[in-house]
């Protein structure tokens, strides 16, 4: 007898039918084990008005966890839908795989930024590596082809043993993947903070382009069509990866969770994308959803549960990489590459004939019925039958309590401002230095070489620009710029206002680039939903993200909580990374960071107050993090979004970069580098000279101006109220601060572009 | 008139529509070609981009040197057939022995994508031929397998024999031996070189600079003009 029919008969012998689970009530079922509460699991009995079957606790099981259901954030994230702007832009909003912003000229974009912490810590290359295919495949089934990634990652300190552990594996998975599907990796974030010693934040966007018409939906509707999976082979990889790995805390005790980390195949990806994309062109499928944390559990309840909601799957039929496999760990694994299509039966032949020739396995293991149960059977047995909804869209919803910690009123009195700050030239040329060498204010360039950022031919600017942008037609010049940003920092200060920074900077730095920013999507990290003051920091992350949203004219299409980033009792700083996504109708006038003509005239955006709290020089100088963040002004966000993109559209400056940590002397820096010349700077009279360089106000950027637009653009600024100062001048081969200390850019470069390599390589 | 330049797709491939873009704005027309269709179109010269074809699997090449459509690339070579392999392209040539040596891993272990500055050692092929011999141009690399190694006799062979058509001039990125980034055979039809031409065609996009629409002008030139 082979192994495959011994395994076979084994499985029918054991199987738990849904007549079996009728007949034995009161068999003992591992439901703790699965990472589910007793009152979630008396639920399932009352659903069901019975015990669940062994594959119907694995779907429950994964689909009610955090990761999954939401059920711990769901009433804070409601907030993004209600506050929502009036947007005329958007096609699909949140609740589909991602949100479509309509760019114009026909073009709608897809975006979103997702997490993959939790197995980026336990296995770095393979969590990256899945974290890229996840959001990729995501964007794919929306109908649009993938056209850039973007990765804002945060580690332990930079020179922490362990962090050249998870680090280079990181990177390398991010690349690994990346690189194989012919992604440009076009922007992101790295930073350094022990908060994420124990739990590094792997965060992954990806964009995707398409024509209006091409949008698709995750539904199986119209009994009679055929649920196809295509893909890869399913494996016994990743099972559980949601319930255990990312809805659950680490501990120093427990066993090893490397099993439930899934592997990566970016080639079978690349094809899974080419092939999906022409089975698109030739309008083929009624309905499509990938498959990522909670595999088939999750396409099948939510493809059925978002239709007419009847759905009837033949288990036995799903190709295997590992013949041994039982129904509920089939139903569970998070086998990467493989999608799921509901296809009308006149069209499923050319399907698969597609699926052929690009070498991709396809096989129909169901059709969508019209009633309203979804049925899984394993040999002719039926082993699922539930509600779908109640599966995939009605999960359990938590109100935990929060509560605004003890700590955090002596935090903000803590005050940044009242730091000994550095005295004389010397000591703040010294300071100049010790912040762009600093891991988080130095150059990530031995990073972001190991990504791929030109192919496909379309990259405008990327990495380390403002944003990155993309040309999506090469007739017309249209294009999308995106930023990714977030400072842990400042959220911890006050949560609020951190989140308001950061999509305040990330939506500047879309502007800076001269693209009009549209839409948000947000990746919200933070620590234990069950500790009120993380569950705090949560919901006013949120409630800060959602009024600035609406201010801005900028709703959240969609995006990815991770909570549990938490080692012990010891939570990550609250982190939510925000992304904006842009539109500038020509790319050829697009602005970027380097100064690059000699005697262009510098001037200063916005207004510098003293405000160090969370700044990077509190953080080099004195290891300190306390006192206020900086404060925000959404209006005046506006404002200054508004004249860069006038001035990248008049020609008004040839480079502009934000201001944000690090300030001012760091964006100079960056730009100097970067063009290769120097600047000559001029403290403004009502400016200390370190407050000037080194102080984080939000709302502020530095541009070039040519000499003869200088008139043009003062009065602009003027007009409109906001306050431009000059600074200075791109000049020379050094960054003078006139009357106080002179750094020749040959010293500047070897002090922010050595530490990364010395840290690392 | 025009040439007619076949591009290859290999799954797996991902430069393909970029060498496409490239070859039609240098004035030529670009014909798709699939891998497992050995009918090459009546091309007039063929082009293997970069990419990860059949996933590297194996060694970077390996597999794709055994595809219908390279049998036919291979014998239309040996014909005079001008071929160029970027990159991947270039390891399939290898791997085919339609030019000597192999590609390892890069020296340092790492993927790398850089602007790098190449000197052109031979003008003379007809890949290269809009440029000058000595000139220095900049175009991506991007690879991790990029160190090109030969034996000693079959590298000084190739130096004397001025087969040597690009070396990398500011700095080598991934220990190629004699900073060699691109090699011809014999008879100067077949190219293959480690960085990206095809990504350096347009002011604005990737690097800003057009040095490497010589390749494609190179080619047009010579086969409109016999």
């Amino acid at each position: 007898m082979s192994e495959r029919s011994e395994r076979t008969n084994e499985h029918r012998m054991t199987l738990d039918t849904v007549k079996h689970a009728t007949e034995t009530p009161d068999t003992e079922q591992p439901w703790s084990e699965l990472g589910l509460k007793q009152d979630e699991y008396e639920r399932i009995r009352a659903i069901l008005d019975r015990r669940p079957t062994g594959a119907e606790l694995a779907m429950y099981s994964v689909m009610w966890s955090e990761h999954c259901s939401y059920k711990s954030s769901k009433i804070h994230l409601k907030q993004f839908d209600e506050k929502a702007p009036q947007n005329d832009a958007m096609l699909v909003g949140i609740g589909e795989n991602a949100g479509v912003v309509d760019v114009g000229q026909g073009y709608a974009v897809t975006f979103k930024v997702e997490s993959h912490n939790h197995p980026s810590y336990v296995e770095p290359y393979q969590g990256a590596a899945t974290g890229v295919g996840g959001i990729v495949r995501d964007i794919l089934a929306m109908g649009a082809r993938p056209v850039a990634v973007m990765d804002p990652l945060r580690f332990g300190a930079a020179d922490h043993p362990d962090t050249k552990r998870v680090l280079p594996g990181v990177v390398a998975g991010v690349g690994g993947y990346g690189n194989c599907l012919g992604l440009p990796n076009i922007g992101g974030e790295v930073v350094f903070d022990s908060c994420y010693q124990g739990n590094p934040l792997v965060n992954a966007l990806c964009v995707g382009v398409m024509k209006h018409e091409d949008i698709h939906l995750a539904k199986a509707s119209g009994p009679g069509n055929k649920v196809i999976l295509y893909g890869a082979r399913t494996g016994g990889d990743g099972i559980g990866g949601v319930s255990v790995l990312a809805s659950e805390t680490f501990s120093d005790t427990g066993p090893t969770k490397r099993p439930a980390v899934q592997v990566g195949d970016p080639f079978q990806e690349k094809l899974l994308i080419e092939c999906t994309l022409e089975i698109f062109r030739e309008d083929l499928v009624a309905g499509i959803q990938d498959l990522g944390g909670a595999g088939l559990s999750c396409a099948t309840s939510e493809l059925a549960s978002a239709g007419s909601g009847g759905m009837r799957v033949e288990l036995d039929t799903v190709p295997l990489r590992d013949a041994t496999l039982s129904p509920e760990e089939i139903l569970m694994s998070e086998s990467q590459e493989r999608m799921c299509a509901i296809v009308e039966p006149e069209k499923v032949a050319r399907f698969l004939e597609i699926c052929e020739k690009w070498d991709v396995i396809a096989t129909v293991i169901g059709e969508v019925t019209d009633g309203e149960r979804l049925e899984i059977f394993w040999h002719g047995e039926q082993i699922v039958d539930v509600p779908p909804r109640t599966v995939a869209h009605e999960g359990p919803v938590y109100e935990r309590p929060y509560a605004r910690p003890a700590w955090q009123d002596a935090l903000q009195a803590d005050d940044a401002n009242a730091l000994p700050r550095p005295v004389g030239r010397d000591e703040l040329r010294a300071s100049v230095l010790a912040l762009v060498s600093s891991p988080n204010q130095a150059s990530k360039a031995w990073i972001t070489d190991q990504y791929d950022r030109f192919v496909q031919g379309n990259t405008v600017l990327a990495q380390p620009e403002d944003s990155g942008v993309v040309r999506i037609d090469p007739d017309t010049n249209l294009g999308v710029a995106v930023a990714t940003d977030g400072n842990g920092r400042y959220a911890k200060l006050d949560p609020y206002t951190g989140a308001q920074l950061a999509l305040a900077e990330a939506y500047r730095n879309v502007a800076t680039t001269g693209a009009k920013p549209l839409a948000v999507s947000d990746c919200l990290n933070f620590g234990s939903p069950e500790d009120p003051a993380a569950m705090w920091q949560f919901a006013e992350a949120c409630r800060g993200l959602a009024d600035g949203c609406l201010v801005l004219g900028t709703p959240v299409t969609g995006g990815n909580v991770s909570l549990y980033n938490q080692t012990g009792d010891i939570a990550i700083h609250p982190t939510p990374v925000v992304a904006v996504l842009g539109v500038i109708d020509d790319v050829t006038r697009r602005t970027p960071m380097a100064f690059a003509d000699e005697g262009h005239l510098l001037y200063l955006l916005g207004d510098t107050k003293v405000e160090l709290g969370g700044s990077a020089w509190s953080q080099v100088a004195h290891g300190h993090l306390g006192g206020l963040p900086p404060a925000v002004d959404l209006e005046r966000e506006k404002l200054l979004a508004e004249i860069l993109i006038s001035a990248s559209r008049d020609g008004m400056v040839d480079a502009a970069h934000d201001l944000s940590d690090g300030g001012l002397i760091q964006a100079v820096t960056e730009s100097c580098l970067r063009g290769g010349l120097g600047a000559r700077l001029v403290v403004p009279e009502e400016l200390d000279p370190f407050v000037f360089l080194f102080s984080e106000s939000a709302g502020r950027a530095v541009v070039a101006v040519p000499r003869s637009e200088e008139l043009r653009f003062t009065d602009m600024c003027g007009a409109r109220g906001l306050p431009a100062t000059r600074i200075g001048v791109v000049d020379g081969d050094s960054i003078e601060v006139q009357g106080q200390f002179t750094l020749p850019l040959a010293e500047l470069r070897e002090a922010h572009e050595g530490t990364i390599p010395a840290l690392l390589a | 008139m025009t040439a007619r330049i076949g591009v290859v797709t290999f799954p797996g491939t991902l430069d393909d529509r970029d060498t496409q873009r490239a070859v039609r704005l240098a004035g030529a027309e670009p014909v798709s070609l699939w891998h497992r269709d050995k009918d090459l179109q009546q091309v007039d010269a063929v082009v293997l981009p970069g990419g990860f074809s059949y996933g590297d699997y194996l060694r970077a090449g390996a597999i794709s040197r055994f595809s219908p459509v390279m049998e036919s690339v291979i014998a239309g070579a040996k014909d005079g057939l001008p071929v160029l392999g970027i990159c991947n392209g270039f390891q399939v040539l290898t791997e085919s022995h339609l030019l000597p040596g192999a590609m390892l891993r890069n020296n340092h272990l790492h993927f790398i994508c850089r602007d790098q500055k190449l000197r052109v050692e031979n003008a003379a092929t007809v890949w290269t031929a809009d440029y000058e011999a000595g000139q220095e141009i900049s175009i991506p690399l991007k690879n991790i397998d990029g160190r090109y190694v030969a034996d000693e006799h079959t590298l000084d062979e190739l130096e004397a024999e001025g087969r040597v058509v690009f070396r990398y001039a500011d700095w080598n990125p991934n220990g190629s031996l004699r900073d060699i980034a691109g090699i011809t055979n014999a008879a100067g039809n077949v190219v293959g070189l480690m960085p990206h031409p095809e990504h350096a065609v347009e002011p604005l996009i990737g690097t800003g600079r057009t040095d490497g629409l010589g390749f494609f002008t190179s080619i047009l030139r010579k086969l409109v003009n016999t």
